[in-house]
């Protein structure tokens, strides 16, 4: 099992989010974080001075997947996410140990797998 | 000697008399002044209410721009009006330069008059949110508060062709009111739509920011409302127009309660829930649909006056989505058509002629529409309406105006710098 952490624009999260579903990635952890990779800031103004916001509004979702949806899922959020631009964001795939559903204790694959499937 | 004495004492009694009377009279124009201009301050009071509802109701990234659009428009008008608008409506000298009323000092009026075209102008600054170029937006200001609501307004109130047809419009259901949200219809069919407002053949909701903001602003607009009709009795200094004024506050009261109920359990049965947003555009339904008649609608008629606006509203909010026509907070609907709909109240509860009531607002509504459109549209030909498809999915804040209305974290925005580098 992985968790696929990933941050992307803001504006591409429905996008997103619609390609994992197709994919049959239902399970998805959403913050809403700042980031910096190699966008410029945005330079705004304030009584006379200029001041520069380097950090940019990113949305990063977190998505425990098992070894099969590993590429799937890699995939829909590239393809769903990309623009073009600097500041599309990145993806790290982390190993993962153990995962457990809470309401009914299921662990690991069985966890993973998205309710009435 | 005793005919002396009396004829003296007769001259005394009669000077004081006279005095009396002066000092009466005074005191009936100061307090007409007092009065007018308390109302006017109320009417002024509506703009922050404009502000706050259309910010409430629009995505945050926009705040700083809807604010300022109202601001501006308030400013442009301040001028404008002063200028050129008030001397084409009724006939005054521009600039205010020597004007005299007879029941108030001339300032009185043109303040409360002012007020009156500022809220007809601030009326398209919610339908056109969003998207619209700022530029734009005071352009039309200043052509909206010096030239169309004049124009417009003397037909009626500058004692123009509908004044002699005998049309009745106490304080502006379609003067201000229709006049505003139609032409507000011609700046967002010159427009569109937001991007994605209506992409997969759908209507996407594109809810607002924060319902508090827009609830506050509801409230300002209700409670300033009491300036606005009450105040257009132009006459407080007798106990009949004392009472009539009292009078106006009720059955404006009894409309803007009506058309908010009336708005709350229609969005509840439709929507099994009491829908917030659709309360407020009923309130103020309400306040629009007799506006027209509020001194002559009362009790009973005004509620249901009040009731059918808070009615009619809905049902446009919602027909102007099936139309794909984007009015982010209901101006049309609750502006254009409810404005439409109290100046026909008054030929039905109020006793003017529904035939002069038609004709009356039918020309108020279909000239701001025209004028609006094509206002507009000669403004897309040459400076540009609208923001890039990139301004808009930034937010007009940082395009429009280089900041956030939300600061984030401080820490993002202001770095600490602990120490400037070589040599301090």
């Amino acid at each position: 099992m992985k968790l696929i952490t990933a941050v992307i624009r803001p504006g591409k999260l429905p996008q997103v989010k619609e390609a994992l579903f197709k994919a049959g990635v239902r399970g998805i952890t959403i913050s809403r974080v700042s980031g910096h990779g190699g966008q410029g800031g945005i330079v705004e103004q304030y009584r006379g001075s200029q001041f520069v916001v380097e950090f940019h509004e990113k949305v990063q979702l977190s998505i425990a997947v098992s070894e099969p949806f590993v590429d799937k899922t890699l995939e829909a959020i590239v393809s769903a996410a990309r623009t073009g631009e600097i500041g599309d964001g990145k993806i790290f795939v982390q190993p993962l140990d153990q995962v457990v559903r809470i309401r009914t204790g299921e662990k690991d694959n069985e966890a993973l797998t998205p309710v009435g499937t | 000697m005793r005919k002396v004495f009396i004829t003296l004492c007769l001259f005394l009694v009669a000077g004081t008399g006279l005095a009396q009377a002066e000092s009466i009279a005074e005191l009936e124009f100061a307090l007409n002044n007092l009065a007018l201009l308390f109302f006017a301050v109320l009417v002024a009071l509506m703009q922050p209410g404009f502000a706050l509802l259309e910010a409430g109701l629009h995505n945050a990234k926009n705040v700083v721009n809807i604010f300022m659009k109202n601001i501006a428009d308030f400013a442009v008008a301040g001028l404008a009006f002063w200028a050129v608008g008030f001397s084409i409506m009724y006939g005054a000298p521009l600039f205010l330069s020597g004007y005299t009323a007879d029941a108030f000092p001339g300032q009185a009026d043109f303040f409360f008059q002012l007020v009156f075209a500022a809220t007809a102008a601030t009326i398209v600054s919610g339908a056109i949110g969003g998207r619209m170029k700022f530029t734009a937006y005071l352009i039309f200001s200043f052509v909206m508060t010096g030239f169309i609501y004049p124009f417009l307004g003397a037909w009626q109130w500058g004692g123009g062709w509908l004044s002699e047809l005998g049309f009745a419009d106490f304080a502006g259901s379609s003067i201000v009111h229709a006049v505003g949200g139609f032409a507000a219809l011609g700046a967002v069919l010159a427009i569109g739509p937001r991007l994605g407002r209506y992409t997969g053949g759908r209507i996407n909701a594109m809810p607002g920011h924060n319902m508090v903001l827009a609830g506050l602003g509801m409230f300002l607009l209700w409670l300033g409302w009491f300036g606005f009709n009450p105040g257009s009795q132009l006459a407080f200094g007798t106990a009949a127009d004392a009472t009539a004024v009292a009078d106006i506050f009720i059955n404006t009261n009894l409309a803007a309660s009506a058309g908010g109920l009336a708005a709350m359990f229609l969005s509840w049965m439709l929507f099994k829930k009491p829908d917030f947003s659709m309360t407020i555009n009923g309130v103020l339904a309400g306040l629009v649909s007799i506006t027209a008649g509020c001194d002559v609608i009362v009790g009973g008629s005004a509620v249901i006056t009040g009731l059918i606006g808070g009615l009619i509203v809905v049902g446009s909010v919602l027909m102007f989505d099936r139309l794909r026509i984007d009015d982010p907070v209901g101006a049309i609907s609750v502006h254009g058509i409810c404005g439409v709909w109290g100046t026909l109240a008054v030929g039905i509860f109020g006793g003017a002629s529904l035939g002069t009531q038609l004709i009356g607002t039918l020309s108020y509504s279909a000239a701001a529409f025209v004028a609006g459109y094509v206002i507009f549209l000669i403004l897309k030909l040459t400076v540009g309406i609208r923001v890039t498809p990139e301004e808009e999915i930034t937010g007009l804040d940082i395009a429009e105006h280089g900041i956030e209305g939300y600061a984030p974290e401080d820490a993002l925005r202001n770095p600490v710098v602990l120490s400037s580098g070589a040599g301090d």
